[in-house]
């Protein structure tokens, strides 16, 4: 069984949360993916919560974990950060600001040969840590950077 | 929606490098527009990718991603001519393909 | 940011470096140059086309990486379609500029002595329109944004080659070197309040660019999604300092667009680009 769809069989006992999910669009039945949306951790306002959700709690702190990110932020809308994992056995790994309003950002799950990196651009509200979270061998790892965003002047 | 994405995958060493790029405006759901009311949250939730059809990327996405969402990934073990392909759906169920050939 | 503006007003009020008497707009561009070269002994000459990016590694990396692939690439494709679109009698864009629109874009601004006006490369788009029975675009929106991302796209690489010559040209380029130097607005700043005087420090936490290689790379998408074009950006400009901005198109942005992009003479052009 895949972790994403672990975590969300462990979150679905919240009927009442998923039929919320599905009033508001935030799920779709029906869609042709192996797992439903997690939305209790997308949703969750506190990152130590959105984490557990995910299926990341109890991680350990990992140097092997290298994240790529700006020091100051050009625009907190598009924050270009890349994540690698050198930790043998990585299956997963997630990413999350500390301080946005829904700390959780994006989950991956790494099969047939794909390497545990991922590129991408993200959106911060405002200074923050950015924290990569990843699962090698059934542990739990993690690793982060402080990113700061701050607000123009006249740069449009 | 095949001409919302955009794609390109070359060979760095013996791994392929994959990048993606979606037209999407990814709607957090928290911003107002010009008449003070909220834009409701519309963003791709679940994008999954293959590489001659097997899968190699499942993930889930929250509104965090940034407008124009762009992915890269890397996968060990393809070649050129080798085919990679996108599979994407948003909130409201569009769905968004694409594929390209390992250069 | 009050307390910036007045850190900086007062050093504008106790004098600045004064860029010396100017014969003719060679000497003001040769000057400029010096000036910059003064503030900046780091940047060469070909980098100030990134501007703020050039005195900042951490900035540059994040421009780098957009640049790679970048977030407007879809957007960019609506202005090829445009450009390439035949119009309702069967000819396109590209009939109606030299070499089918390779390699034009740094001959423009120009000066028009038969109109006797500057005509720029938006002009030429919405003459073309004209010429072949098509409607308009309007001056700084978004379509002629998009169209000209692409247009200008086809000039990638050359060098921006502004020309001055005779005295009715002279004078619109010398209108629009005044209006770059006239304060304006009610935070009383001057373009060359900043961007001369103040080149290399913050406004906040923006760094401001020095104007030479300023005007070479316009359209841009700010945010990496948001299309401005070069008289959209002066609006914000002006907006900025609490003036009254001028209409795109207006003869005030031509003259300026004109002044401004002769004095990025020489440097390579690159359309569109990512910015903050």
């Amino acid at each position: 069984m895949n972790q994403l769809r672990r975590a969300f069989l462990k979150n679905a006992g919240a009927v009442g949360t998923f039929a919320i999910a599905i009033a508001t669009g935030l799920f779709k039945p029906g869609a042709a993916f192996a797992a439903a949306w997690n939305n209790l951790a997308f949703t969750a306002k506190d990152p130590a919560e959105a984490m557990k959700n995910a299926g990341y709690g109890g991680a350990t702190e990992s140097s092997d974990i290298v994240i790529k990110a700006p020091d100051i932020a050009e625009n907190g809308a598009v924050v270009p950060v890349t994540a690698t994992s050198n930790i043998p056995g990585t299956t997963s790994m997630a990413i999350f600001v500390e301080k946005n309003p829904a700390p959780m950002i994006a989950d991956f799950e790494f099969s047939n040969g794909a390497e545990p990196y991922i590129s991408t651009r993200i959106k911060m509200a405002k200074t923050s840590i950015v924290r990569v979270t990843v699962k090698a061998g059934g542990k739990n790892y993690t690793s982060s950077r402080e990113v700061k965003v701050t607000i123009g002047g006249c740069g449009g | 929606m095949a001409d919302a994405m955009k794609m390109r995958a070359t060979m760095e060493g013996n791994v392929v490098d994959v990048k993606v790029l979606i037209q999407h405006p990814m709607d957090t759901g928290l911003m107002k527009d010009k008449n003070d009311k909220l834009i409701p949250a519309f963003f791709i939730n679940q994008v999954v990718a293959t590489l001659n059809g097997k899968t190699v990327l499942e993930s889930q996405w929250g509104v965090g991603i940034a407008k124009n969402p762009f992915i890269g990934f890397r996968i060990k073990g393809g070649k050129p001519g080798d085919k990679v392909g996108i599979n994407a759906v948003d909130n409201l169920g569009t769905k968004y393909d694409g594929e390209v050939v390992v250069a | 940011m009050k307390r910036k503006l007045t850190f900086i007003m007062a050093g504008l009020l106790l004098g600045c470096a004064s860029t010396g008497p100017a014969k003719g707009p060679e000497e003001d561009r040769n000057a400029m140059i010096k000036h910059y070269q003064q503030i900046f002994p780091d940047i060469k000459f070909e980098n100030y086309i990134y501007g703020a990016l050039a005195m900042n590694p951490d900035a540059k990396n994040q421009y780098d990486s957009f640049m790679e692939f970048p977030s407007y690439s879809i957007d960019l494709e609506k202005g090829k379609r445009m450009w390439e679109s035949p119009f309702k009698n069967g000819k396109q864009f590209s009939s109606c500029f030299p070499n089918g629109g390779k390699n034009v874009a740094g001959n423009y601004p120009y000066f028009d002595n038969a109109v006797k006006r500057v005509v720029t490369f938006e002009n030429a788009i919405n003459a073309c329109l004209k010429a072949n029975g098509e409607q308009e675009l309007k001056y700084g929106e978004k379509e002629m944004g998009l169209l000209t991302a692409y247009a200008r796209s086809l000039s990638d690489g050359m060098n921006v080659n502004v020309k001055v010559e005779g005295s009715a040209a002279l004078a619109a380029y010398e209108k629009g070197k005044a209006y770059y130097a006239t304060r304006n607005g009610q935070l009383n700043f001057s373009c060359k309040s900043c961007h001369v005087q103040a080149a290399g420090k913050f406004i906040r936490s923006d760094q401001l660019s020095m104007m030479i290689g300023q005007a070479s790379h316009w359209p841009e998408f700010r945010g990496g999604t948001d299309i401005v074009t070069l008289q959209g950006r002066f609006k914000q400009c002006e907006k900025n300092v609490r003036a009254k901005p001028k209409e795109a198109d207006s003869e005030e942005y031509n003259n300026l667009e004109y002044y401004l992009t002769y004095m990025s003479n020489g440097l390579p052009m690159q359309t569109p680009v990512f910015r903050k």
